[in-house]
């Protein structure tokens, strides 16, 4: 029975009424022709996180983002005003691809004073301006005024980096964010440093990848063993407290548990021998006063809230800790994961030991997420059925699959001849 | 016998360190997978009953001045939490239903 309460409608999809409710289709995560589209219409449109402020230590930080789905290499520099600013990584001369290390695809980072391209060693400043230019006076009416970096639109909202591939971004970064996301205004981001970074190379659309992770309908069938099999319950389900949506951003909120209150026959030996595991160290340090717009719909006990920042960025936030997925397309049935938990600093051996053992478990997990990603693809690829039904736990999922479509549409709108 | 890894107090796991005494996760994780079950139960049953005087022990370090020694012990505590994954959890040496999934660690506080 449930034991969160709905809203007034009677279920959390019918609370959003645009969402509909039946069966949905995932044509948007199988045809090259609307990867195309996705491209031009959500990744050289939307803000894209690409980082945050602590892998830019000092002037003169840099890394390199490779954007397959924008067809975009971006730099993203600490400036030594202290800005960060996000350039085209194409050096004006020749087109060289102008910041690289051993091979022109793989991303880079590092701390320089200047940009030198490799090929004929026109140099930049990391505030993006042509500096040098060798033998200058055998050009014709060069002005190097002309000639500094192409800008990419750059913005940071708590410490994330976000750039925007758009001549002209619609909406500057507050306003693309919205009232849910920057209800995290203030959230300590910046105290959660210690970091442990992964990356796959993932066999299905962008959106597959997503959806297995804004929903949580899927926890009891596919990781039954993330309650030990002594207590398992065959039928268990899984029910989220709350569900929120803001514009194209999502969120979701569970109930959680105080693991050191639970008896100790519902959690493995080595979490109870370490005091960490599947939810985290059971113990984190005291973070002060946090938003309220962490909590959106004020669950208590509270667990997590996990935040779907449109089109690719998912912030995952535990009592004390968080979890950061990003999901880049590299085609129209592949994608490049980026995830990477943080925490504070620790200050004694035994906590880097409940972080790397919290760092274990999730990866043992997500590989249980990624295991499905291929069968699924390659399934919905014969388009054998195109109609797939949607439980109100999978809201989320259909939120997501509705705003590329209308992203598109839009785009197309816009685009193409008005009447035919 | 190679060189001494362990402190004195933690010698009976010596042998056993040879093997699992590995720094970086991605080792961990391939020798996880290389190994057969029974071995990997012989190492958690060697390790497990002394994991909380292990970290008790290493505990009496300050984490960026750890003797090598020490380290090598986290390390071992390190495998032992990847073992115990597929010792406690799944019944074997891969995440159940992970089908061909990777995940590769690329960054990562040391030690």
């Amino acid at each position: 029975m449930a034991r969160w309460p709905k809203p007034a409608e009677g279920s959390w999809t019918e609370h959003y009424p645009q969402l509909g409710t039946g069966p949905i289709s995932f044509r948007d995560s199988t045809a090259p022709e609307f990867y195309e589209l996705e491209r031009e219409a959500i990744f050289k449109r939307a803000w894209l996180n690409v980082g945050r402020v602590e892998d830019l230590p000092r002037a003169g930080s840099y890394f390199t983002k490779e954007i397959e789905a924008a067809r975009a290499s971006v730099i993203v520099v600490k400036g030594k005003d202290e800005v960060i600013r996000a350039f085209y990584n194409v050096c004006r001369h020749r087109g060289n691809k102008l910041v690289w290390n051993d091979l022109p695809h793989d991303e880079t980072k590092g701390t320089c004073r200047q940009f030198t391209c490799k090929y004929h060693g026109w140099r930049y400043s990391l505030e993006g301006a042509l500096t040098f230019v060798q033998q200058e006076p055998e050009f014709f009416d060069l002005d190097t005024a002309d000639y500094g970096l192409r800008a990419v639109h750059c913005d940071v909202w708590n410490g994330f980096i976000f750039i925007n591939l758009d001549e002209q971004p619609r909406q500057n970064l507050r306003e693309f964010l919205g009232p849910m996301v920057t209800g995290l205004d203030g959230y300590p981001f910046g105290k959660l440093t210690e970091r442990y970074d992964f990356v796959a190379h993932n066999n299905s659309n962008w959106k597959i990848f997503a959806d297995a992770f804004q929903e949580y309908y899927h926890v009891p069938s596919l990781h039954p063993q993330q309650v030990p099999s002594a207590v398992r319950d065959p039928n268990a389900g899984f029910e989220c407290a709350h569900f929120q949506i803001d514009g194209p951003h999502r969120v979701v909120s569970t109930a959680g548990t105080r693991c050191w209150l639970m008896p100790p026959e519902y959690m493995y030996p080595i979490e109870r021998a370490t005091r960490s595991g599947l939810v985290g160290p059971w113990r984190t340090p005291d973070m002060g006063e946090l938003p309220a717009g962490l909590n959106p719909g004020g669950i208590e006990p509270w667990g997590i809230s996990n935040f779907q920042i449109f089109p690719n960025l998912e912030i995952l936030i535990y009592g004390g800790w968080y979890l950061l997925y990003r999901y880049w397309p590299t085609s129209h049935n592949t994608h490049r994961f980026e995830a990477y938990t943080a925490f504070h600093p620790a200050r004694s051996v035994h906590e880097r030991i409940e972080h790397e053992v919290a760092a274990v478990v999730l990866k043992e997990f997500a590989l249980q997420d990624a295991g499905m990603l291929g069968g699924t693809q390659a399934a919905l690829e014969t388009g054998i059925v195109d109609e797939f039904p949607l439980s109100d736990q999978e809201i989320l999922v259909r939120h997501l699959h509705k705003e590329v479509v209308e992203w598109v549409e839009q785009y197309q709108r816009e685009t193409q001849p008005a009447g035919v | 016998m190679a060189q001494t890894l362990l402190p004195s107090a933690f010698a009976e796991l010596e042998e056993l360190a040879q093997t699992w005494c590995l720094p970086t996760e991605r080792e961990r994780w391939n020798q996880r997978l290389a190994s057969s079950m029974a071995e990997m139960r012989e190492f958690y049953d060697a390790f497990f009953p002394r994991l909380e005087e292990a970290v008790e022990y290493c505990d009496k370090f300050s984490l960026d001045d750890l003797p090598e020694d020490v380290v090598n012990l986290l390390h071992l505590i390190y495998s032992l939490v990847m073992v115990a994954m597929a010792i406690e959890i799944f019944g074997q040496p891969k995440p159940t239903d992970s089908a061909d999934a990777v995940l590769d660690r690329v960054g990562a506080p040391v030690p």
